[in-house]
């Protein structure tokens, strides 16, 4: 059957879905490129002027790109590892034998954290951890911890919004990896469990092979999120205080939207397409190698 | 054999505590999120915060008619659906290729769609934002429609390749012998047998554009404001009105959640696409 389709058959069957994608998803970019060769501010749009490079060198040599960048990266670092390790913890768990019922509960309410809209999850973080009427600092209050002030200080706001990352993901990332512990082979993973009473010693040599595609997915997944990382902290901080928690895509929303500097915030936008384009072809690398031929 | 039974007794019961835990954890800030929208705005600015209050409808009877949520609700959900239909339309049809056809650059086709589900949403919002505006087609519904294909298209496209790949293709080529053209064999023999992971995707599509809060909030004002954009403005001002804002946060994410929970066995390998089985 192979070959014998004819080009006009493949095109009628691909060229809608094509076509709308590159007229939605390319010609802006087309428009992006050109902008970010501008000097382009929404508020002066009789004076835009051709610049050539300048928002690119501007951008490159720029303190506020790089620590938005950092501060991205610093938050991918520190809530990636949490996540797995967590996220491993309650796969384990759930793969052992036990209670029925409360383990079928407890895999449905891992759904909750990662359905709840994103912009949801942030005004609930201003409510959770607002530090007078927030039930976050009534909880460890009962332990004897003293109010702490979440949303207002730079350092507390960062954890925050780490936490509810993590609280976010860590069941996705549970969820995916109990997918591949159920890939393991039961004979292996039983003649295993009586060679060594050792749960480790099992993960470790038993089960950890099949869990590698999953810890890969979620890697490169949470990291283009973390990039993408916007509606959660737009609505609980705005990036403050200060810029405190002003992920790169907060920031060239804020110079795009607020500072009105279309044509730097291109500049940025497009710089942030290549590292995620970079990105993507990883994901491809590890996942898609019958594509690759 | 007593001690062996003793200390499997205790593992079971240390096991329940962990789960149970995980489980509050999990759906306390839902929990919480739910009861603070049943608080009168003065039980919810109590400190401490109030566990056992007198319930109140009212953020609901509020939010809904006087400041017109329901509005809100009805943009999202007609952007939602349209967008959603739209994307299986044009997406079935590609998905059905890919899985079935040879051609040249189909690594590129996939490549390209998989970029899209990386691509941060304001790399497309900055300039979509200029063009609309010139276009005057600011706060109109169609241009979330049309944005929301950026993200939805892949998905489905990727679920939906999926699916029709699972398919014998003895099926199909029988039919060919029969005479049938690649159309009838889309129609009649493909897609009623993917009609599940074509539920599936159109069911993530949704959740997606349900959800949605940046492209919303540069793209509309007024007429095609969504939801998450409408929850967003109550947080505007001293003395946050937290039994309204918490009242529409409800509204938004029930239905999302009762559709993960319908999709839950389908979620992890819709939001990996595919990586993950």
């Amino acid at each position: 059957m192979k070959g014998k389709v004819r080009r006009r058959t493949i095109f009628a069957f691909l060229g809608p879905a094509i076509v709308s994608l590159a007229v939605i998803g390319i010609a802006p970019l087309l428009f992006a490129a050109y902008t970010s060769l501008h000097n382009y501010n929404l508020t002066k749009l009789r004076k835009v002027k051709f610049i050539g490079l300048d928002n690119f060198t501007f951008v490159l040599t720029d303190p506020v790109f790089w620590d938005a960048m950092q501060r991205t990266f610093s938050l991918l670092v520190i809530v990636l590892p949490l996540q797995l390790l967590i996220g491993l913890g309650i796969a384990l768990l759930l793969h052992q034998p036990g209670i029925g019922l409360l383990k079928t509960l407890t895999r449905l309410s891992l759904v909750v954290p990662m359905a709840t809209t994103y912009s949801v999850v942030g005004l609930l973080g201003q409510v959770m951890f607002n530090i007078k009427y927030g039930v976050v600092n009534q909880l460890i209050g009962f332990i004897g911890i003293e109010p702490v002030n979440w949303i207002g200080d730079p350092e507390n706001a960062f954890i925050a919004v780490a936490f509810w990352d993590v609280w976010q993901w860590a069941p996705f990332c549970a969820l995916v990896l109990l997918a591949g512990l159920t890939t393991v082979p039961s004979e292996i993973e039983e003649a295993a469990r009586l060679e060594t009473p050792s749960w480790w010693i099992v993960l470790r040599h038993v089960q950890l092979p099949y869990l590698i595609p999953g810890i890969t997915a979620i890697l490169i997944l949470r990291t283009a999120d973390t990039l993408k990382l916007f509606d959660m902290v737009f609505t609980m901080t705005r990036g403050g205080p200060g810029s405190a928690t002003e992920f790169v895509s907060l920031m060239i929303q804020r110079i795009g939207f607020r500072a009105f500097d279309q044509g730097l915030a291109s500049a940025q936008a497009l710089i942030l397409l290549v590292v995620t384009i970079v990105l993507s072809q990883l994901y491809i690398r590890y996942f898609y190698k019958e594509v690759q031929q | 054999m007593r001690a062996v039974s003793q200390k499997k007794r205790n593992s079971t019961a240390s096991q329940g505590i962990l789960l149970l835990i995980i489980l509050v954890f999990c759906i306390f800030p839902f929990y919480w999120m739910v009861t603070t929208s049943l608080k009168d705005q003065i039980v919810a600015l109590q400190t401490p915060p109030a566990w056992v209050f007198e319930v109140t409808f009212g953020n609901y009877t509020e939010v809904l008619f006087k400041d017109g949520v329901w509005e809100n609700l009805l943009n999202s959900l007609i952007i939602a659906v349209c967008t959603t239909f739209l994307s299986i339309f044009l997406g079935c049809p590609a998905a059905f290729a890919l899985a079935r056809f040879e051609f040249r650059g189909k690594k590129d086709l996939w490549f390209w769609f998989i970029t899209n589900r990386m691509v941060s949403p304001i790399v497309l919002a900055l300039p979509f934002f200029l063009i609309v505006r010139n276009l005057k087609l600011l706060d109109t519904h169609l241009v979330l429609i049309l944005i929301y294909l950026t993200f939805n298209l892949p998905i489905v496209i990727w679920i939906c390749t999926d699916q029709f790949r699972a398919i014998p293709r003895d099926l199909d080529e029988a039919a060919v012998i029969e005479g049938a053209s690649q159309w009838r064999i889309f129609r009649s023999i493909c897609l009623p047998l993917a009609a599940p992971g074509v539920a599936v995707s159109g069911i993530f599509s949704f959740i997606f554009s349900w959800n949605e809060l940046m492209y919303a909030l540069v793209l509309t004002r007024n007429n095609a404001k969504t939801a998450p954009a409408m929850a967003v403005s109550f947080m505007e001002g001293y003395n946050l009105p937290y039994g309204k804002i918490m009242a529409t946060s409800t509204l938004i994410v029930i239905p999302v959640i009762i559709f993960a929970l319908i999709a839950s066995k389908q979620l992890v390998r819709g939001l990996t696409m595919g990586a993950v089985k």
